[in-house]
């Protein structure tokens, strides 16, 4: 119990990303917390790279961590263009009265 | 050792009820802030093993950069006083215990995952990009990061590029009635619309503005 290994760290990657996935699913507010949900997985991923290059002893999973960062500040931006876009054009960000593209 | 656990224990309870408070919390501003509280005790945990550099990276880009923007977005949108209805909502409730399904599934396969995890001994000695000792974390990672990496870190540095374009593309409004100046108008000026040279008559004088 005192002595933490990869498992630990894989675990709460494992309940973090779990979250995310619910808050996706669950979410009939907003659609920010949506990105946010997808922020926290992204998170857990790293979280998962993080531990496998400091117990597997390999340099290479913090470098994707990096990219990945990368990725998610670009994704968030982008996202949140969108929806400011969308709020100006419809006045609504409320998920259940998103449903231009329904056919 | 002792430390390690009771560290790692706090800081991951701390991160896992941020995480729930950020998919269930009613406003919105309270979300950020949960998101905020989560991203610095991951980003704890990152210093803690041994990654200080990706720690305070993310703190920088997720704290300082990713969070502040998502404040600014829910507090110019005005949607912070939208209550989350999705417990009591009447349609669409039918989502609810199909995502608690999946989820819970999706946890439990991570976990089968991570508990049958058994290694070749060949792949715990890793031939390359090894970590040591003797150089700072933040050191190794630059040895690697621009050497072994550089066309992945170049095309990094395009994904955000390309991600600020969008973004100010795709929020630019072009409004009616604002004076702005052209450029193209300013130095495709030609001399003879310009100025006008005329012949004087003594006497008379110019009438200037006709």
């Amino acid at each position: 119990m005192t002595d933490i290994g990869l498992g630990h760290y894989l675990t709460l990657g494992a309940v973090i990303f779990s979250i995310g996935v619910i808050g996706i699913f669950l979410n009939r507010k907003n659609i920010i917390v949506i990105l946010m949900s997808i922020e926290l997985i992204l998170l857990a991923v790293n979280i998962n790279l993080v531990a496998f290059s400091i117990y597997l002893g390999d340099l290479t999973g913090q470098v994707f961590t990096l990219f990945i960062l990368t990725v998610a500040a670009a994704e968030a931006a982008i996202g949140l263009a969108i929806i400011v876009v969308y709020y100006r054009n419809a006045g609504t960000i409320r998920v259940e009265e998103i449903d231009k593209l329904k056919g | 050792m002792a430390a390690h656990a009771i560290f790692f224990y706090f800081f991951s309870i701390v991160a896992v009820i941020s995480a729930i408070m950020v998919t269930v919390s009613k406003n919105t501003v309270h979300s950020v802030f949960f998101l905020i509280l989560d991203f610095i005790s991951i980003s704890c945990l990152f210093i803690m093993i041994g990654a200080e550099f990706l720690g305070m990276i993310m703190l920088i880009v997720y704290v300082g950069a990713v969070a502040v923007l998502f404040l600014f977005v829910v507090m110019m949108l005005n949607v912070a006083q939208q209550q989350n209805q999705w417990f009591n909502s009447k349609e669409n409730s039918g989502h609810i215990p199909i995502g608690l399904i999946i989820s819970t599934i999706i946890f439990f396969e991570l976990i089968i995952v991570v508990g049958g995890w058994k290694y070749k001994p060949e792949l715990l000695d890793p031939n390359t990009n090894q970590l040591s000792n003797e150089i700072s974390n933040t050191h190794s990672l630059g040895q690697v990061l621009y050497t072994d990496y550089i066309h992945v870190f170049q095309i990094s540095g395009m994904i955000l590029l390309v991600a600020m374009i969008g973004a100010i593309v795709l929020t630019y409004r072009r409004r009616a009635g604002v004076k702005t100046q052209s450029y193209l108008k300013q130095i495709s000026r030609e001399r003879s619309e310009g100025i006008e040279v005329l012949e004087v008559s003594s006497n008379k004088g110019v009438k200037i503005d006709d």
